[in-house]
């Protein structure tokens, strides 16, 4: 039999080319940063592409010191380690090892393991890489409260953006609902940019972040109302104040009425699972880790032989647990594509779990071993 | 009635809305999104999604396993229909 002409032959057009790669990484925050290091290291060709202007994710917001293990870079500020990681990832730029693609967005996963990739410019193109990692990072949640919707009302990590990122302040007088570690650190943050904090608000009773963190917040003199939210928004064209209640058995009791024109919401993240949900990875929900996760094994590795995860997008965790996510799936994808042996890859994920095992240990720590033990399998064959 | 309460801010969706659409019968994600648009505007969900997925357990008694997520499709942002056209 002969073969017939295919259709771009009979109509005389061609496909594009498509790009290859090793190593595609999806994000360039702390995870895909120390993932990119990692496999860069044990010589893979990497391509990192992040949808941000710069490098760094949410490192680059984060102003204050880091603390957990001087492996992690504790006593380090935030955004310096960004900056650390950027430069050790240069000289691999200079040697065509790496590929960096900036305002970049993988938005479509297909089956025969080619990505697209969209620019701002309005270029979109595909690349087939060997292995991917997924670290897309997380999304803030909202909070369904009357007049959600003005303006004036952010998530806090927008206001981070606002504020560290564009040194746009953000407002005059806030109030900030939440008092995870988020909530506290944006608390202070505005505080050190000279907007007046009314009040951190928390549903729980107890407070969600670090302790180091609302310590820092209260020598300032801001009441952290513990079984307090806010019932609804108040404001015309924009936020002018805000109802306070208080959460009893009974329901919610209005009890404050405050002015601000600011409102920053950090009821927690949730994990961007877009790419995964669309290559199929199986994912199950797991509250503790803020929502559907994707199931891996070990190595970080998911139900898709070529994809791995890592850091926010694999359930919510720190900055340090990212890196070190990151670290573990290069060198899955590196033992993989045969550039180190079983060995010495066990012996490196096995020294990689011990630092995570040891950041892990604290208290507040508790909830994210507890989801860990709902999506962590082994994958047979 | 309560203040209407802005869940989906791309499609204009009240909290009021999904509630009483799935005391209707319209108990999935896929039944609310065809029905009010939710979830279907420029975010894709990002905001509202994760609330209807707890609104829907606390009102059906499912878990949110059951509930699921929408399918997910490309493109997982926006793209301007331009870029498909030309080279």
């Amino acid at each position: 039999m002969t073969m017939s002409k295919s259709p771009a032959e009979i109509f005389g057009y061609s496909f594009p080319d498509i790009r290859e790669t090793q190593l595609l990484i999806v994000g360039g925050g702390p995870a895909g940063l120390s993932a990119a290091l990692q496999a860069l290291k044990l010589g893979l060709k990497v391509t990192l592409v992040e949808s941000g202007l710069e490098l760094g994710g949410q490192l680059v917001k984060q102003t204050h010191k880091f603390f957990g293990s001087s492996l992690e870079r504790a006593g380090t500020r935030g955004f310096r380690i960004a900056q650390e990681l950027i430069k050790e990832l240069t000289p691999f730029k200079g040697s065509g090892q790496l590929e960096v693609y900036l305002s970049t967005t993988a938005i479509a996963v297909y089956p025969e393991r080619i990505v697209l990739l969209s620019q701002l410019s309005g270029k979109v193109f595909p690349i087939k890489p060997k292995a991917m990692i997924i670290a897309t990072g997380a999304q803030e949640r909202m909070l369904p409260f009357p007049n959600n919707d003005l303006p004036g009302i952010y998530g806090a990590g927008g206001i981070q953006t606002l504020m560290n990122q564009y040194g746009v302040k953000p407002g005059k007088r806030a109030l900030i609902v939440g008092a995870g570690n988020i909530g506290l650190i944006v608390a202070y943050q505005l505080l050190q940019a000279g907007v007046e904090v009314i009040a951190i608000l928390e549903a729980m009773d107890r407070i969600g972040g670090w302790w180091v963190h609302a310590a820092k917040v209260r020598r300032y003199g801001v009441p952290i109302l513990l079984k307090h939210t806010i019932s609804r928004a108040i404001g015309k064209e924009k936020v002018e104040g805000a109802v306070i209640a208080e959460i009893t058995p009974d329901g919610l009791k209005d009890k404050y009425q405050v002015e601000c024109d600011l409102i920053g919401i950090s009821v927690g993240l949730t994990p961007t699972v877009d790419l995964l949900r669309q290559a199929n990875v199986k994912m199950k929900y797991v509250a503790f880790m803020g929502g559907f996760v994707p199931l891996r094994d070990r190595e970080m590795r998911t139900s898709q032989s070529w994809i791995w995860v890592a850091g926010d997008s694999a359930g919510i965790e720190e900055a340090s647990t990212a890196m070190i996510e990151g670290q573990i799936a290069s060198t899955s994808v590196a033992k993989w594509l045969g550039y180190i042996s079983e060995e010495e890859a066990k012996r490196e994920i096995d020294q990689l779990w011990a630092r995570l095992g040891y950041l892990r240990e604290a208290e507040v720590s508790s909830k994210v071993r507890k989801g860990l033990e709902e999506v962590l399998v082994t994958w047979g064959g | 009635m309560s203040d209407p309460i802005i869940v989906c801010r791309c499609e204009d969706v009240t909290l009021q809305e999904v509630r009483e659409w799935i005391s209707r019968g319209y108990t999935s994600l896929e039944d609310l999104r065809r029905i009010l648009r939710l979830g279907m505007g420029p975010c894709q969900g990002r905001t509202c999604i994760p609330i209807v997925q707890r609104e829907l357990a606390r009102m059906t008694g499912k878990s949110i396993d059951e509930i699921g997520s929408p399918t997910g499709r490309p493109p997982a942002v926006g793209v301007e229909l331009g870029a498909f056209t030309s080279d």
